[in-house]
C-alpha cells in the first residue's frame, strides 16, 4: 500500500522538478509555503518554545553573576540584564564551601558506576544478541523490564540493605547501586548496536579459530564504538542526574554529590543566597552541557535507540 | 619439496577433543559466564530489594529495627489516612496532567522542527538542553522563578498591569501544584520531542506529496498520514513519560517537600517522608508498593499499544 503511493508520488515530483530545475533550488513541497506563513506556524511557535525552555538557564546565569544589591531590587535595576556583572557567588562557591568536593563525588560516583554498567552490558547485551543462548529471548525482555522499574520504589529496601552491608554512608553504596539504573538501559542499547554487526565477519572469525572473546574484543567492539560512546555518557548523565538514591545513603557532608548538597546544604535563611545557589546550579550543570554540546548525536542516538525496540 | 609436504602429513593425529573443548564452546556454558556481572547487578539490587520492599510493606519494620509480619495492618492504616489518599490524587493529577500536555507540546514541537530552517541542527541541540541539565539544578532555578517575594514571572505581570499583588507560587496548594506540573512538562518536553523527530524523519516525504495532490488538508495530513505511523513510537515513549511521572520524587523535593501543608506530596516523595525521615520502613514500603499495581497497568496499556501492524515498519503489505 505504501509502496503504492510512494510510487504515485514520484512522478508529478519529476514534473514539477523538471519543469522549474532551473530557477528553483527548494525541496519536495516548500515552494508551497511563503514567508508570512512560514513566520506565523513555524517561526513564531518555536521562538516561544525556545524562549520558554532556555529563559530558567538565562535567569539561573545572570542571578549567578548579578551582584547582591541588583538581586532583589527589581524594580531599581532592569531585571533581565546587568552591567556590573560579577564572579562573587562563584568565587564563594568554589573557595568557601565543599562545593569543590561534591563536584570530584559526584565525578567520581558517575565514572566508577558507568565504568561497570558498560563492561556489564557489553558482555550481557553480546550474549543475548549473539550467543542466543537458552531462554535469551526472555532475558532481553526482562531487561526491558528492569528499565521500567523506578529507583522510588527501590529506595527503601534498599536502604535497609545497604546499611545490613555496612555500605551506609560510603560513595561505594552508590557505586554498586546506580547500575541498576544504568546496566538496563545500555544493555537494551548495545544489543542493538550489536544487532547491525553482520554476523558474516564473526563467522569468518570462528572459521579461523578465534574464540568467543577474541570476537568480542576484536572484531565487536571496534565495531561498535559510536555505540558505546552513547551508552558512556548516557549513563554519565543519568548518574549526574541520580537523586533519590544519593539523599538516602549519604548522610554526610564530605560524600555527598552535587544535586543533593545544593538542596540540602545551600538552603539557609540569607536572603542574599540566591547567588550562590544558582551559581552552584550553574556550575553543576556545565560539565552535562559542555559533554553534550561535544556529543550532540550520540545522546540523540541514545536516546532514540533506547526507545526502539 | 615433496618430501617436505608428505612428512607435514605425517603428523601425529589432532589431540582427542575433550569434554571441556566442547564445553568452551558451549553457547549456554558461555552465556552464563558472559550474563553473570549483569545478572548479579539486577538480581542482588533491583530484584530482591523489589521482593524485600514488597515483604516490608507486610511487617512493621522502623529504622535499626526488624520488623514482624503484621499482615494488611500497613495498608489498613493507610486506607484511613487523608494525607496518602492526598497523594494518590496529586499522583493522578500530576501524571495526567503533566503527561497530556507533553505529549501535545512535544509533537508539535517535534512537527515544528521536522521542517527546514536555518540552523536546523543548532534549534535541535539547544532544545535538548533542559532534558541533558540535571533535574535537581533545574528544579532549582525554578524555585527561584517561583519565589513569593521576588519571582521575576510575578514582577513581569506586574509591570504588564495583568496583576495587583505578587503571585504566591508555591504557597498556596493550587497554585504550587500547577507550579511544579509545570516545571514537570518543561523538563519533559525535550525528551519526547526528541524522540518523535526520530520518529518523524523516517515518514517519507512522498506521502504528504501524494497527499498535497489528492487535495488533503493539513489537519487530514495530520491524522491519516503522521499520527498512523509515529503510534509505536508514541505508545513507547508515553510509556517511559508516564512510568518516570508518575514516580517523580526529585522535581517535587527539590520545589516544595510536599507542601504546602502536604498538598503536592507524591506518593514517592510521601513514602521517603514517612519511612526515611519518619523512620517508619512498613508504613513507607506499602506507600511504595501501592504504586506498583499503576505501573503495571501502564506497562499493560502500552503493550497492546505496541502491537504493531506489518505496514507501521515498512514490511511487504496485504
Amino acid at each position: 500500500m505504501t509502496d503504492a503511493i510512494a510510487g504515485k508520488a514520484l512522478d508529478p515530483k519529476r514534473v514539477l522538478a523538471a519543469s522549474s530545475a532551473a530557477a528553483d533550488h527548494s525541496e519536495g513541497m516548500s515552494y508551497l509555503e511563503t514567508v508570512p506563513r512560514r513566520l506565523v506556524t513555524l517561526y513564531l511557535p518555536l521562538a516561544i518554545i525556545v524562549v520558554v525552555l532556555m529563559f530558567p538557564f538565562y535567569w539561573m546565569a545572570l542571578t549567578s553573576i548579578k551582584p547582591d544589591e541588583q538581586l532583589l531590587a527589581l524594580d531599581r535595576f532592569n531585571p533581565f540584564w546587568t552591567w556590573t556583572p560579577t564572579f562573587k557567588h562563584i568565587e564563594k562557591l568554589l573557595f568557601e564551601t565543599n562545593y569543590p568536593l561534591w563536584l570530584w563525588n559526584t565525578m567520581m560516583v558517575a565514572t566508577f558506576a558507568t565504568i561497570l554498567s558498560i563492561l556489564a552490558s557489553v558482555l550481557a547485551a553480546y550474549a543475548i544478541v549473539r550467543l542466543r543462548y537458552k531462554g535469551s529471548q526472555w532475558v532481553g525482555a526482562s531487561i526491558f523490564l528492569a528499565y521500567l522499574v523506578p529507583p522510588s520504589i527501590l529506595f527503601i529496601p534498599l536502604s535497609t540493605m545497604i546499611s545490613a552491608y555496612g555500605l551506609f554512608d560510603t560513595p561505594l553504596a552508590l557505586i554498586l547501586v546506580y547500575p541498576t539504573i544504568l546496566v538496563p538501559f545500555s544493555t537494551w542499547l548495545l544489543m542493538g548496536y550489536f544487532k547491525t554487526i553482520p554476523f558474516e565477519l564473526e563467522e569468518c572469525a570462528l572459521i579461523d579459530g578465534a574464540s568467543r572473546w577474541q570476537i568480542l574484543t576484536k572484531i565487536v567492539l571496534p565495531l561498535a564504538v559510536p555505540g558505546l560512546i552513547s551508552a558512556f555518557i548516557f549513563c554519565f548523565t543519568l548518574c549526574w542526574n541520580e537523586f533519590i538514591y544519593a539523599l538516602t545513603f549519604i548522610s554526610s557532608s564530605e560524600y555527598k554529590t552535587v544535586p543533593v548538597a545544593i538542596v540540602n546544604e545551600f538552603v539557609d535563611g540569607d536572603i542574599y543566597r540566591w547567588g550562590s545557589l544558582m551559581a552552584g546550579a550553574l556550575v553543576g550543570s556545565l560539565p552535562l552541557v559542555i559533554l553534550y554540546a561535544f556529543f550532540v548525536e550520540h545522546y540523540v542516538s541514545a536516546m532514540t535507540g533506547a526507545v526502539k525496540e | 619439496m615433496t618430501d617436505l609436504a608428505l612428512e607435514r602429513r605425517a603428523r601425529p593425529p589432532m589431540r582427542r577433543i575433550t569434554a571441556w573443548d566442547r564445553l568452551k564452546v558451549n553457547r549456554n556454558w558461555l552465556g552464563f559466564w558472559f550474563m553473570m556481572p549483569a545478572a548479579g547487578f539486577l538480581i542482588l539490587f533491583l530484584a530482591y530489594p523489589l521482593g524485600l520492599g514488597v515483604w516490608l510493606s507486610f511487617t512493621d519494620a522502623r529504622i535499626g529495627r526488624d520488623g514482624v509480619f503484621v499482615g494488611l495492618e500497613n495498608y489498613q492504616w493507610l486506607s484511613d489516612d487523608a494525607v496518602f489518599w492526598m497523594s494518590v490524587f496529586n499522583t493522578l493529577l500530576y501524571t495526567g496532567v503533566a503527561s497530556a500536555f507533553k505529549f501535545a507540546v512535544g509533537l508539535y514541537l517535534a512537527i515544528l522542527l521536522n521542517q527546514h530552517m536555518p540552523f536546523k541542527a543548532m534549534i535541535r541541540a539547544v532544545v535538548l538542553i533542559p532534558f541533558i541539565v540535571p533535574t535537581v539544578l533545574s528544579a532549582i532555578a525554578f524555585w527561584w522563578l517561583f519565589d513569593s517575594q521576588f519571582s521575576i514571572i510575578s514582577w513581569s505581570l506586574r509591570q504588564l498591569g495583568l496583576i495587583d499583588a505578587n503571585i504566591n507560587f508555591l504557597g498556596d496548594p493550587w497554585n504550587a501544584r500547577w507550579s511544579v506540573i509545570f516545571a514537570n512538562i518543561w523538563r519533559g518536553v525535550p525528551f519526547i520531542a526528541i524522540t518523535l523527530l526520530a520518529g518523524l524523519q523516517t515518514v517519507s516525504p512522498s506521502l504528504y506529496e501524494a497527499a498535497t495532490i489528492d487535495g488533503a488538508s493539513r489537519w487530514q495530513m495530520f491524522r491519516y498520514i503522521t499520527y498512523p505511523l509515529l503510534t509505536p513510537i508514541i505508545a513507547v515513549v508515553m510509556t517511559f513519560s508516564v512510568l518516570f511521572t508518575f514516580t517523580d520524587f526529585q522535581l517535587i523535593w527539590a520545589m516544595t517537600r510536599g507542601g504546602p501543608v502536604n498538598a503536592t506530596h507524591l506518593m514517592a516523595t510521601l513514602s521517603y517522608q514517612r519511612a526515611i525521615l519518619g523512620g517508619y520502613l512498613g508504613e513507607g514500603s506499602a506507600i511504595a508498593t501501592a504504586m506498583i499495581p499503576f505501573l503495571l497497568a501502564a506497562i499493560m496499556i502500552s503493550w497492546f499499544g505496541l502491537q504493531r501492524r506489518k505496514w507501521q515498519h515498512g514490511e511487504a503489505n496485504d
